[in-house]
């Protein structure tokens, strides 16, 4: 990857993990962890390969992105508010009465949310959806999933997995967010799904493992996506709470919100991270 | 009473799928491994290239079916009405009603006229499932041409719909020029003594009761309603006062369904006695259709029975 495009979404990446942090102490409540280990992934999507418009939100042959892990809405909120689909100012009124930013995505009134979701499993369904109706009624669009590792456990996400490669849907690309922690502790303990890509393999879909905060890793990944002839899921290993030292793989901050002191030491450490990258 | 065209309103669903899918192309259908027993399978067969098996897998067909509307294209998707209100009513409520997508479901086989499968795919408890979703609309055709006419007008709604159909082969009461509007009742038989509200295949019967009510000298209102929701509470008041006693009769359980709503709507603005006649908080059971309406009291003759109880109750 071109160095300046490298730097310059690094620097994105760093501004949407302070929006994250700066909605979620506004809110009081949220999910930090989660929200930061795709933050990458969702910067890069919508910042260097997604065919959207934020001036045209609803622009008919625009790539879809369904949040599955709804709960990572700050992350998405953030990436939109970044990329200019609303003002970052709104990013304060997360999850407070009247505000359009639900706790967790609602795309009947946030400018760039292409599907409600939040109830774990639906969304990965709903993104099939997008992806069949392109496929059946010949638009060139692709479609983007974005999972939770805990999220996987959910039963539906494989009756989806099974259908979107029994119908061929090779304009679907889904990420796992494999940050390892769930609310009630590490996958292992609560509930494992791995192996994740032996899993998907044997579900006739192609799998990609990368470093889901290596920019290199995750544009590589979609371009051999882009090439093949099935469904893709891309399991990127992340660090829940990334970018934050006390949240990093700490289960504690899955859906808590810091305090002021905190607030400020993660902004601390953030602002001082785009400092570096200057 | 031989001559009398009797079709399962399934089959109408299906004749309708395909009447549409001549028409325009703008929809595809799902179906999860029941296209045989839903009907959808006439579409399947006409038009293979729009048909979707979502294979046994209720819960992730109707979130299928909400992404494809998210892209702004119509979508049918069809199961048991156990599997597609019961087990995925979840998926209905967060992936289709909080959305707010233009999603039909059609929901088959609904009822006890489900007849031998037994309680497991008996499913007296849709209408009452699907009722508490904001924003869903709820059609519970009477006959083959009301399910047909009512196919139309979801296909042009703005919004979720529930349609619901059944199994049995039941009489055609309406004719072609019967005119189907959502969320109209239609006052079918005049009276002033008692109206009963009825829906789906107790329309017919509704029918019947009013006969056997006049041979007594009571003069029954006879109303179908067929969208449960949005209620047409201005066709229901209007009875409530000028009949001033209600009997409800539907192929549902008694809790939640038309009774619940019809109740709920002459309780707050026009009380009169409301009696209701439905699957009295009961699973079903293996039997003949036809004689499992007659167990669980599903006829003419329990109409009016509760229609002079609804009388008794006048102040």
């Amino acid at each position: 990857m071109d160095a300046t495009l490298k730097k310059s979404l690094q620097k994105t990446a760093t501004q949407v993990r302070i929006g994250i942090i700066e909605s979620i102490h506004s809110a009081k409540a949220g999910h930090p962890g989660g929200s930061l280990s795709c933050a990458d992934i969702l910067t890069y999507l919508y910042f260097a390969h997604m065919n959207i418009d934020p001036k045209d939100p609803k622009k008919s042959d625009r790539d879809r992105l369904v949040l599955s892990k709804g709960h990572a809405a700050p992350a998405l909120y953030s990436v939109l508010a970044n990329r200019g689909y609303f003002s970052t100012d709104l990013l304060l009124t997360l999850r407070k009465q009247g505000s359009i930013l639900q706790g967790h995505p609602d795309m009947k009134y946030i400018p760039g949310v292409d599907m409600s979701s939040g109830s774990l499993g639906q969304g990965i369904s709903c993104a099939v959806g997008m992806a069949l109706s392109a496929k059946h009624f010949g638009e060139s669009y692709k479609v983007y999933a974005v999972l939770g590792d805990g999220e996987i456990e959910e039963g539906q996400v494989w009756e989806a997995a099974m259908f979107a490669a029994n119908k061929g849907l090779s304009n679907l690309t889904v990420f796992v967010d494999y940050n390892g922690l769930q609310i009630d502790g590490s996958i292992e303990e609560v509930n494992s799904a791995a192996p994740i890509d032996k899993k998907f393999d044997a579900f006739n879909w192609h799998t990609i493992i990368i470093d889901g905060h290596d920019f290199d890793q995750i544009e590589a990944a979609l371009k051999e996506a882009e090439a093949i002839d099935k469904p893709v899921a891309i399991i990127a290993k992340t660090v829940k709470g990334k970018g934050v030292s006390y949240m990093e793989n700490n289960v504690n901050w899955h859906g808590a919100a810091p305090n002021d002191e905190l607030t400020a030491q993660a902004l601390a450490e953030l602002n001082e991270a785009l400092k570096q990258l200057d | 009473m031989a001559d009398i065209k009797t079709v399962a309103t399934r089959a109408a669903f299906g004749a309708a799928l395909v009447e549409l899918g001549e028409k325009r192309n703008d929809f595809i259908v799902l179906d999860a491994d029941l296209a045989a027993a839903t009907q959808t399978g006439m579409f399947k067969k006409a038009f293979p290239e729009r048909f979707y098996d979502c294979g046994i897998a209720e819960q992730n067909m109707v979130s299928i079916a909400a992404g494809v509307a998210a892209t702004g294209k119509k979508v049918v998707c069809s199961s048991f009405a156990m599997f597609a209100a019961g087990r995925a009513f979840e998926q209905v409520r967060n992936s289709i009603g909080y959305p707010h997508l233009n999603v039909i479901i059609g929901a088959t086989h609904a009822g006890i006229s489900v007849g031998e499968d037994g309680a497991t795919h008996q499913c007296n408890e849709d209408i009452a499932l699907m009722r508490t979703i904001p924003g869903m609309t709820i059609i519970n055709p009477a006959d083959e041409t009301e399910a047909k006419k009512a196919m139309y007008a979801a296909m042009d709604h703005d919004g979720p719909v529930y349609m619901r159909f059944g199994r049995l082969p039941v009489p055609v009461v309406f004719g072609d020029d019967y005119d189907f509007v959502i969320g109209k009742g239609v006052e079918l038989k005049e009276g002033n003594d008692v109206t009963i509200v009825a829906t789906g295949l107790m329309v017919n019967e509704a029918l019947q009761a009013y006969e056997l009510l006049k041979q007594e000298g009571i003069s029954a209102r006879v109303i179908n309603i067929a969208t449960i929701k949005p209620l047409d509470t201005e066709i229901i008041l209007k009875a409530a006062k000028e009949t001033g006693a209600i009997v409800t009769a539907e192929e549902h359980s008694i809790i939640g369904g038309l009774g619940s709503a019809v109740a709920e709507c002459v309780a707050e603005e026009y009380p009169v006695p409301v009696v209701k006649l439905g699957v009295n908080d009961k699973f079903g059971h293996s039997g003949p259709a036809v004689k499992l309406l007659d167990e669980f009291g599903l006829r003419a003759v329990n109409i009016v029975e509760k229609a002079k109880k609804a009388i008794s109750m006048k102040k």
